[in-house]
């Protein structure tokens, strides 16, 4: 299965993958160095990044790495993320989704509801960070802000780093449970078979040229 | 931190106990500024200076008697000058000597994410441990009383110690030393509030009804207290704030947020590998290979 079969579908292009793993390792860093400062017990994280100051200095050059990045990547997404009726119904038979019967469920494009919707919640989340965190950038902005909204951007920016992190860590666990999906993400194809079973309407419409040859 | 301290009864962003056998049996320290006695003439700011070896900026006339015209990493204690017209037409001159308040309830050490960076001690002084200091001014987010600042140099913060140094081996701050009207008292909480009850009462039979302590229960009070000739207005004194309190943002920042956020990722995980152990991986086998192909081969 790990040989790339001569009839391998591309699901995501060098391109996708370079900067779909930027946003992945910038996320990583940030989430981590954003823990360090949100949590006491976490605080050790800041070993990591070379001590408080350098993850005080680091964090926010990371995040603005991450969104620049993940606003370029998102271009080419955006599309395929629009919700569509059957995006509904796919979302009704969660039950389905989750047990792994798949067969129950409508026929799904380039990506699921679910897909869709983490996509979007990133772009607000990052959307509302990239904001707050302008806000409470110490150094260079938070003198241009009132006190109580470096207060309310303190929180949010909290909040929404935390609806990111277990967004993300939803997105991973499908990632290792749908087996095939890491092996499109860093090497870029997937089988006929995985098209058809996980993402049949998109494998029909990307194969109808083939099979007119 | 420079000295081995037995006495810190609390340590920002810390999950741990702290080495607290130490208490202050004999009553937590104040420092009562008695606004009604103060004539401006900046001794205490020249004393922070001195004890303190801090020497600001020469900065320029800003048409005010601030000077410098704010507190600053270099500047722990500043006056502040008001020119106040009272409802009988006469003008009133108020001054105020700015610093830390040293709030019981600290909102610097609650929002601080650095272990250790600030600390209360048992006699109630809070300090700021700069070598813990990471710069991320969230001790400015947590004030509510618009102290601490940042130096440009470092990216560390600053504030009035109340000579916590001082204080330490049995000597008063270095303003109080100074102050040449008395207007700087400091001793035991107890003993500050008895005294600024004497001068309440004095000058209460000086026309000013509304003269009072300004001790803030919202911060469970301060460290750093005012006697106040119109106790029912501290704005007059340069935005004196009326009922501070650490904001609520900061306070569900820094208190519920924390434990529920780390629970609900930890939480997100667990039901995410649990799902695989029971449900197990979602896997595409020849069945769906050979489904693929007959569809290709099907379709026109």
């Amino acid at each position: 299965m790990n040989t790339r079969t001569a009839n391998a579908i591309i699901r995501y292009s060098a391109g996708m993958r370079i900067k779909h793993w930027v946003v992945a390792i910038s996320f990583v860093l940030v989430a981590l160095s954003g823990l360090a400062l949100f949590h006491p017990a976490l605080f050790w994280l800041t070993n990591l990044f070379g001590g408080g100051p350098w993850t005080r200095i680091l964090h926010p050059f990371i995040g603005c790495v991450m969104v620049a990045v993940f606003f370029l990547f998102s271009a080419t997404l955006w599309r395929d993320n629009y919700l569509q009726d059957r995006d509904w119904v796919w979302l009704k038979k969660i039950k389905d989704v989750v047990g792994n019967r798949e067969e129950h469920l409508p026929d799904v494009g380039r990506y699921n509801a679910g897909q869709k919707l983490l996509f979007f919640t990133i772009v607000v989340c990052l959307i509302a960070l990239l904001l707050s965190g302008i806000v409470i950038w110490r150094i260079y902005f938070s003198a241009f802000f009132a006190i109580s909204v470096i207060r309310y951007a303190s929180l949010l920016h909290a909040f929404c780093g935390f609806v990111l992190i277990c967004a993300i860590v939803v997105h991973i666990d499908a990632a290792i449970w749908t087996k095939g999906s890491i092996r499109a993400m860093t090497r870029g194809w997937v089988t006929p078979g995985w098209a058809w079973k996980h993402h049949r309407a998109w494998f029909r419409e990307i194969t109808k040229g083939i099979a007119q040859k | 931190m420079p000295l081995q301290s037995l006495d810190i009864i609390r340590r920002s962003a810390t999950t741990l106990p702290e080495p607290e056998v130490r208490r202050a049996h004999t009553g937590q320290v104040a420092k009562l500024i008695d606004t009604t006695k103060c004539i401006g003439c900046k001794a205490c700011q020249v004393a922070c200076m001195e004890w303190n070896d801090l020497r600001d900026d020469i900065g320029t006339c800003t048409g005010h008697y601030d000077n410098p015209p704010d507190l600053s990493e270099h500047s722990w204690t500043l006056m502040r000058f008001m020119e106040y017209e009272n409802p009988k037409g006469d003008l009133e001159w108020l001054i105020r000597k700015d610093g830390c308040m040293h709030c019981e309830d600290p909102g610097c050490l609650k929002a601080c994410p650095s272990p250790g960076a600030i600390v209360q001690y048992a006699n109630g002084i809070v300090d700021f441990q700069e070598e813990n200091c990471i710069g991320c001014g969230y001790c400015v987010t947590g004030c509510p009383f618009d102290i601490p600042r940042i130096s440009k140099k470092d990216k560390k913060a600053y504030k009035c110690t109340l000579c916590s140094d001082r204080v330490a081996v049995g000597l008063e701050p270095a303003c109080v030393k100074a102050c040449p009207t008395g207007a700087i008292v400091f001793g035991t909480k107890e003993d500050m509030k008895q005294h600024a009850e004497e001068r309440i009462e004095d000058l209460k039979t000086r026309g000013f009804d509304q003269a009072g302590l300004y001790d803030p229960a919202g911060v469970r009070g301060t460290h750093v207290m005012y006697v106040l000739h119109h106790a029912d207005q501290p704005a007059l004194y340069a935005g004196l704030p009326d009922k501070p309190k650490v904001s609520s943002a900061v306070r569900l920042w820094k208190g519920a947020a924390k434990p529920l956020a780390l629970f609900a990722i930890f939480a997100t995980a667990a039901v995410g590998f649990l799902h695989y152990i029971g449900v197990g991986p979602n896997e595409t086998d020849e069945s769906d290979e050979e489904a693929a192909r007959r569809e290709l081969e099907k379709t026109p």
